[in-house]
């Protein structure tokens, strides 16, 4: 269902998200609604389409769907994977599981964040100049050949500290 | 040159995660003519990957671990002929790690083209849904009950008796759901299927859903696993458009559709209900039982929810028949589990062995002790939520009921081994704070507790006259944990914790354990 009147108001509730952007949601929107359970499939449409979710979009999601926009906001915010704001040009997944744990994987962890210049948190961040954000995942499916990372799509495992410098040293120094 | 000769080189997550790609192109660049390029799926024989395996007259030949730059020196010294190289493993099926497993679930992983339906039908492939098809519901069930075959997830349910109640349900829509949000780490062996051997799956399904009537499934993967998406969507279209699922299962009037759903990021989407909820569109998050999903599941209606290798488990038993399977395993474990050897481990991968074989034989006879050299300090059995089994307890035949007589769980089979240098400390404080990240927030013994017990933790490892009580503290606090949380997140995270205090005091800073094998046994009723 599109309503033009629900994309106007959204998109004067946030400026910054360009209506392009509120297009692609509307899209993702009237490709995926019909499904049984269509809430996360959507979700995913759209950030693999932006990159992220943008909030200005929800109110769409929510009128498609016949929830409330507090309960799209909280299973976007509920789920890890999504997120609400644009993250960097490259994304950096360092896994933090056990098993990564039992190769080094902390210390990776440690040298990954100073390396890129970015926060150590627990639900990741984004460098200065937005070339990378970084993320924690809790296991990639590589335990085998910990440790393991993931930059953008690719997976990378057995990553020892020059190795993962090796892998990163193109994010910071071309434009994507 | 008349046949080209095939040469294989996997399109397993791990192997590409250790530059199959880059090898393939290399090969291909130097050798295009001669050779037909198969990307298979991996045999798990991890610490090998990239496994580049040559089609000779005695055999497929392996060689690994292969980087690109080892590719021109590979062909003239003769690859394609199986020739003579420092990298050459020998015949593959003669590789001891590979020759000493009993494949079962697994035995088309890494032989075959994972999205190429001759290769499984020339394996194998569909002879199970072929059985099925000619037997009624009762039939299928008591194939699948008579084989002991029990959810490969983790809680070990049979699987026969959660198809039978689905069966008996009076429904107009019934539901098959997989559950691939293998979380856990030290697993592996969902991926491994729906990236290696995604036919087996969906031929389980659909024995699953012609047992229990059934005409819609889904298949939940986790977002950490975009391969397997691809892999499986492919699988699907491909399955669909040969008429193995459908409108019409191969011509039979028996409807199946199967849709790939993709999780989010959420641990606790592992749980069945959690994960049902996720499905319908909703936060991920535990639903009280009863009701069973088994009665009232996805949107309400009867539902089989099943563990990866629990469905693909079960064409081998339609197909050879259900004494086939029971004949392997111990006690009440029947048939064999995929094995995932991981962490810090020289020889990781994928063991495939009945049930009954001991920790010792997996971690040293096939995995070959630490990858560090150094001496074996902690083994986690069963996942995060798993305890760390001490050596004393190496010896113990891996059955469901072996291990829970002494706390412990075999769960999904994934093995993470730990040398000297882990601290217990730590991976307890981290599986307290795991759960805690992770939690979904409906039950306040997982919720607070988590939290509360990250704290308690820290304050015992700063040592100090109130350690004692501290530690008297946790205790309980694992206690409320294990019978007051609604599902495993909270209710399982102490086995982990407890298991660490009792077997490895000195890492908190105690001098001895105070009273190890209560808690232990406490553990054993909690499960």
């Amino acid at each position: 269902m599109s309503t033009p009147h629900a994309s106007d108001s959204a998109a004067t509730a946030d400026a910054a998200v360009p209506k392009a952007a509120l297009q692609i949601v509307q899209q993702a929107v009237d490709e995926l609604a019909h499904l049984p359970g269509a809430l996360l499939p959507i979700l995913h449409a759209v950030q693999d389409r932006l990159g992220y979710v943008p909030e200005a979009g929800v109110p769409l999601v929510a009128e498609a769907l016949n929830l409330s926009r507090a309960e799209v906001h909280g299973v976007i915010s509920y789920y890890h994977h999504f997120r609400s704001s644009p993250p960097g040009r490259h994304v950096v997944q360092v896994c933090r599981a056990e098993s990564c744990q039992s190769r080094g994987a902390e210390a990776l962890w440690a040298h990954a964040c100073s390396r890129l210049g970015c926060a150590d948190s627990d639900h990741g961040a984004t460098n200065a100049d937005a070339s990378v954000t970084l993320l924690p995942v809790y296991c990639l499916g590589l335990c085998a050949s910990s440790p393991a990372i993931a930059v953008d799509d690719r997976v990378h495992a057995r990553v020892s500290l020059p190795r993962f410098d090796q892998l990163v040293a193109p994010l910071q120094t071309q434009e994507a | 040159m008349t046949a080209k000769i095939r040469v294989f080189v996997p399109r397993d997550s791990a192997a590409l995660a250790v530059g199959a790609d880059e090898v393939a192109q290399a090969l291909q660049a130097a050798a295009g003519e001669a050779i037909e390029l198969v990307r298979n799926g991996s045999r798990g024989l991890f610490w090998l990957e990239p496994l580049v395996e040559v089609q000779t007259p005695a055999g497929r030949v392996a060689y690994g671990p292969v980087s690109p730059e080892d590719v021109p020196g590979l062909l003239a010294a003769g690859l394609l002929q199986g020739g003579e190289h420092a990298l050459r493993q020998g015949v593959t099926e003669q590789i001891p790690y590979l020759a000493l497993q009993e494949r079962l679930t697994f035995r088309r992983m890494g032989v075959t083209d994972p999205l190429s339906l001759a290769d499984y039908e020339a394996h194998e492939g569909w002879a199970g849904l072929r059985r099925a098809l000619a037997m009624d519901s009762a039939g299928i069930i008591h194939e699948v009950t008579h084989s002991g075959l029990r959810g490969r997830g983790g809680a070990a349910f049979p699987a026969g008796i959660k198809w039978k109640t689905v069966a008996h349900a009076q429904a107009v829509q019934k539901y098959i759901v997989c559950n691939a949000d293998e979380g856990d780490s030290g697993t592996y062996s969902d991926r491994m299927t729906m990236e290696g051997d995604p036919y087996v799956l969906i031929e389980g399904m659909t024995i699953a859903a012609l047992a229990v009537g059934a005409t819609q499934g889904y298949l939940y993967v986790r977002s950490e696993y975009p391969h397997a998406v691809a892999t499986l969507n492919e699988a699907l279209a491909r399955a669909k458009a040969a008429g193995f699922i459908g409108d019409s299962v191969l011509g039979s009037g028996h409807a199946f559709h199967l849709q790939v759903r993709m999780g989010a990021g959420a641990y606790v989407c592992g749980e069945e209900t959690a994960l049902l909820e996720s499905l319908e569109g909703r936060r991920g998050i535990v639903r009280a039982k009863p009701p069973l999903p088994a009665l009232k599941g996805l949107f309400g209606q009867p539902t089989v929810i099943n563990n990866v290798i629990t469905f693909a488990s079960a064409p081998i038993i339609l197909a050879r028949g259900a004494q086939f399977y029971r004949d392997y395993g111990v006690g009440r474990s029947h048939g064999t589990l995929p094995f995932q050897l991981a962490g810090n481990i020289r020889h990781g991968g994928l063991v495939e062995k009945a049930f009954g074989l001991t920790l010792r034989e997996l971690v040293y006879g096939f995995g070959g002790g630490t990858a560090s050299g150094r001496p074996i300090k902690a083994i986690q059995v069963g996942g995060p939520l798993g305890s760390y089994v001490p050596e004393d307890k190496w010896d113990v035949p891996l059955d469901y009921e072996a291990y829970a007589a002494f706390g412990g769980v075999v769960g999904h089979g994934g093995i993470v081994v730990h040398d000297d240098t882990a601290n217990l400390a730590r991976l307890a404080r981290y599986a307290m704070d795991f759960c805690a990240l992770e939690s979904c927030g409906k039950c306040t013994p997982c919720r607070i507790g988590s939290t509360r017990g990250v704290e308690v933790i820290d304050r015992i490892t700063a040592g100090g006259p109130q350690q004692p009580q501290q530690v008297k503290l946790l205790r309980d606090l694992c206690d409320t944990m294990l019978h007051g949380s609604l599902c495993a997140m909270g209710g399982m995270t102490p086995y982990p914790v407890l298991s660490a205090l009792n077997h490895y005091p000195q890492d908190f800073g105690l001098s001895a354990p105070d009273a190890p094998q209560a808690e232990a046994t406490q553990a054993t009723q909690a499960a």
